[in-house]
């Protein structure tokens, strides 16, 4: 967000590589019954900034995250590269994971070797660890060049305009007003109502609209 | 109704109209023009003198003509407020030598020539849009006489007239000779699924607004003849079938087919030709009244109001969700919500459900007292801005303002960026940072990928909101693809720079796919209409340079094509097998010599 973020950026000398992890997941067999995961974090040792490399039963559960925030201490790990499912899935587990473990969350990144993976090539399981390796190759030379990001917090208004005062507009000013928000609702005409005022029965209950 | 006028939280404001909105979520500000009413709103008390006085008589827009009301009047009996307000252009002016009637006749004192319009600013942190529905007008479809014969009415004029508080105190009478009619007809469809006159859609009420008006006929005139012109009756909502079913129990007629004509008999009944598609044969009714089940089109004002807050419209006219499936209630501009008819034709049942669920929306954003922006925004670096403004004017969301002329460098409003980073792959100076989506970052992806036996690789870049999201699909369905793709994720298509697809092809890939949202679909508004212009003119310096176009694909995959993205991937892998080796070096040769 800031500019200072910048000066931890990529660009023209990189002195210091920053320490990058690397865990490559199983998903029990849904990853490792496909992808030789062991000799996938064993060639990922060999890219430059990577001290650790593991293979994992399965990362995201609560003895796998353990693992992985144990390393990052002892590692002093600066930026960490999962190699699971997809991050459409996880990525909000493992930026939680790194936050916990005193790291910004957006020194994260994935490696989706499952849906894009494991998944789609079962019955090539030589091609399929190929890939796995260039993907955390890919993943590795993003994560040296990522940079921490802040949330940036901004006060908020706690009230509602409502435009519009049919029945859905009186039903989400009331639901809201209950809830304690204020609320401005706009109505064009001289008075509430909209077309469900107009009704006399409506289906399906046959009842009274007002 | 009531209710919401009275609840110490809601401050109500009618007769009123949003006129421009400004900020973004969590604190906008909104002009709203409050018309003059003339009465005072809390102290009248609807007692009704004034409007004995008033001299002037004007059709009641409430029932739709069928019953008049005076320049000064109630909306309707229950109306919330419940004051009496003046139509000023009717009223025939308070100069008390000209009339001024209702001043004196009301004893609190309320009416007030004086009151003007007023400008009315409200702060507030979300907006939930509820405009509802107009409905259709069926003018245009001459053949049924809407505006020749009088015994044709809409079904809001129908709902009106069986209203036990509407003009006939709801009792159905035909308006040429208020005398009960024996038999009534129903044409549905009057604006809906047509592509013709009116919509394409289907308005999704006025079937089982109709087998509700049959039963009420019915159970008012249990020998009135009720027939019903359809093409197919929709009544697939709980409870509906069984409505449907009492209504044939209970005689009433349903007649595939719309009427081709209708003409007026000696009697003003009418007599109404069609082709019974069941019985497969050409059919006149005689009717002694018809309505017309109008289809339900957005409010007029729609537009207006989209453009004022950004929003997007369907091909309809409705407003577009941010996500049919799983964001149906909010807009893709944060802080604005859908409840009810604004957002498609439905019914009330369907549109309170909606209206719960957009409060729920605004409360879970607005709960905590503050907001967090997005952190994946765009930065500008000051020094290589040259303020040309291409980058303001891609922006889908308004967030960029740069000085043009007075040549002021460009400037993110952060609050405001949803981080689709067009704008840093559209700034021809390279002055625009994508937080979390570098050109560095995304360039070192495209060359650890390329290292080895870039020959034999597809590099693809994929948004993901819809071709990522495909590819999980893809995954998640377990269909098999070739292994050599490489994807690279971006947030949206509108991301992926030239220098990017450059500079795969100058590392060796013998193809490049370039994939997104679909054209309508795109999470950041339309973010991706950039991405189309963009491909497009490398295709044309592909062209120029003698390498081939072909080999750099784009295509519009969503999230639930899964099928398809495994197919664009067969297709890119035979692509990629007719590059030969040679082609490729050619290709490495004239991009490293001519650096694009
Ligand atoms: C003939 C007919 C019969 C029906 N019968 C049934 C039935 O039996 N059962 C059933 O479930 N549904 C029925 N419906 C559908 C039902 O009327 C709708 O579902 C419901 O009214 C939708 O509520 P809404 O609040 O979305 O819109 P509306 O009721 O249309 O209310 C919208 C309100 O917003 C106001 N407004 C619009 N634009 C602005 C603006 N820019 N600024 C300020 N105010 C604005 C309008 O004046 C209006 O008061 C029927 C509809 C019709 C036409
Ligand atoms: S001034 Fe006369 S016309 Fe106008 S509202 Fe009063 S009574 Fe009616
Ligand atoms: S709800 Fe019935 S009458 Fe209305 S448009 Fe759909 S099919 Fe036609
Ligand atoms: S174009 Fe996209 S990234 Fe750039 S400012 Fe606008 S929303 Fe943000």
């Amino acid at each position: 967000m800031s500019l200072q973020s910048k000066t931890s950026s990529p660009g023209e000398d990189v002195e210091s590589i920053p320490k990058i992890g690397v865990f490559v997941c199983h998903c029990g067999a849904n990853i490792g019954k496909v992808v030789d995961c062991p000799k996938v974090a064993e060639a990922a040792l060999g890219l430059p900034g990577v001290v650790v490399s593991k293979d994992i039963g399965y990362a995201c559960s609560e003895p796998g995250q353990q693992e992985i925030k144990d390393l990052i201490e002892e590692y002093g790990l600066e930026r960490v590269v999962v190699a699971s499912c997809s991050p459409r899935l996880h990525e909000p587990t493992f930026r939680q994971m790194l936050q916990s473990a005193g790291l910004n969350p957006f020194l994260l990144e994935m490696a989706n070797l499952r849906e894009q993976c494991s998944w789609v090539h079962m019955s090539e399981p030589d091609a399929a660890t190929e890939k796995a390796m260039d993907l955390v190759k890919m993943s590795v030379s993003r994560a040296r060049l990522l940079w921490p990001l802040v949330e940036e917090v901004h006060p908020l208004t706690k009230r509602t305009l409502v435009i519009g005062g049919g029945v859905a507009g009186i039903q989400a000013a009331l639901d809201l007003a209950e809830n304690g928000y204020e609320v401005v609702l706009v109505e064009r005409k001289p008075s509430i109502g909209g077309t469900m005022a107009q009704l006399d029965k409506t289906f399906p209950t046959m009842d009274c609209s007002i | 109704m009531t209710d919401a006028g009275r609840h110490p939280k809601i401050k109500l404001h009618t007769l009123s109209e949003v006129k421009e909105v400004k900020g973004q979520v969590g604190d906008f500000t909104a002009r709203i023009l409050k018309q003059a009413r003339y009465v005072d709103e809390s102290a009248c008390t609807a007692c009704g003198e004034c409007a004995k006085a008033c001299p002037v008589v004007r059709p009641d827009e409430f029932n739709l003509g069928l019953s008049s009301r005076k320049a000064i009047y109630s909306p309707f009996p229950q109306a919330v407020p419940s004051a009496y307000v003046i139509n000023a252009d009717e009223c025939l002016g308070h100069n008390p030598s000209i009339c001024a009637k209702c001043v004196d006749a009301c004893d609190k004192k309320c009416i007030n020539f004086h009151m003007s319009d007023e400008e009315i600013y409200e702060k507030v942190g979300s907006i939930v849009v509820a405009t509802g529905l107009s409905p259709y007008d069926p003018t245009e479809h001459d053949e049924y006489g809407y505006t020749r014969f009088e015994n044709v009415l809409t079904s809001l004029e129908f709902e009106r007239l069986i209203n036990a508080g509407g003009p006939t105190q709801g009792e159905v009478l035909r308006p040429t000779d208020r005398k009960h009619p024996k038999s009534v007809g129903f044409i549905q469809c009057v604006g809906s699924r047509s592509a013709h006159k009116g919509k394409e859609y289907c308005s999704n009420i006025c079937c089982m607004n109709t087998i509700k008006s049959t039963l009420m006929l019915k159970e008012h005139y249990p020998d009135v003849d009720v027939k019903v012109f359809y093409i197919d009756i929709r009544a697939f909502g709980k409870g509906f079938e069984d409505l449907y079913r009492r209504s044939r129990r209970l005689g009433v007629q349903y007649i595939r087919g719309l009427p081709g004509s209708v003409s007026e008999t000696g009697d003003r009944s009418l007599s109404v030709s069609v082709e019974n598609t069941m019985a497969g044969k050409l059919e006149t009714h005689e009717l002694d009244m018809l309505v017309l089940a109008v289809g339900l089109l957005p409010d007029p004002g729609t537009q207006r109001l989209q453009e004022m807050l950004g929003l997007q419209l369907t091909p309809d006219g409705f407003y577009l969700e941010a996500h049919p499936k799983l964001q149906p209630v909010d807009a893709a501009t944060r802080g604005v919500f859908f409840a009810g008819c604004a957002e498609s034709p439905k019914d009330i049942k369907e549109s309170v459900t909606q209206a719960s669920a957009a409060a729920a929306r605004a409360i879970r954003l607005m709960h905590k007292g503050e907001i967090a922006a997005e952190p994946i925004t765009s930065m500008v670096i000051e020094e290589n801005c040259k303020a040309c403004g291409k980058c303001a004017e891609v922006c889908p969301y308004n967030a960029i303002t740069v000085d043009v002329k007075k040549k002021i460098p460009a400037m993110v409003n952060t609050a405001a960026c949803a981080g689709c980073g067009t704008c840093a792959a559209e700034c021809p100076f390279g002055a625009i940072v994508m937080n979390h989506f570098t050109d560095e970052q995304i360039l070192s992806q495209v060359d650890a990928l390329l290292a080895e036996n870039p020959r034999e690789k597809v590099l693809a870049f994929a948004c993901n909101w819809c071709s990522y999201a495909g590819a999980d699909y893809a995954g998640v369905s377990r269909l098999q693809y070739p292994p050599n793709v490489r994807l690279i994720r971006t947030m949206c298509s509108g991301r992926v720079d030239e220098d990017h697809i450059w500079e795969g092809f100058r590392k060796g890939a013998p193809v490049v796919l370039v994939s997104g949202c679909h054209i309508g679909d795109c999470h950041y508004i339309d973010a991706n209409h950039w991405t189309e212009k963009r491909v497009a003119r490398v295709w044309k310096k592909m062209e120029k340079l003698g390498i081939r176009p072909e080999r750099l694909q784009l295509e519009w995959i969503s999230a639930a094509e899964g099928v398809r993205f495994a197919e664009v991937m067969r297709s890119m892998e035979k692509l990629r097998q007719e590059v030969t080796a040679e082609e490729v070096e050619r290709t490495m040769e004239i991009l490293n010599t001519k650096k694009q």
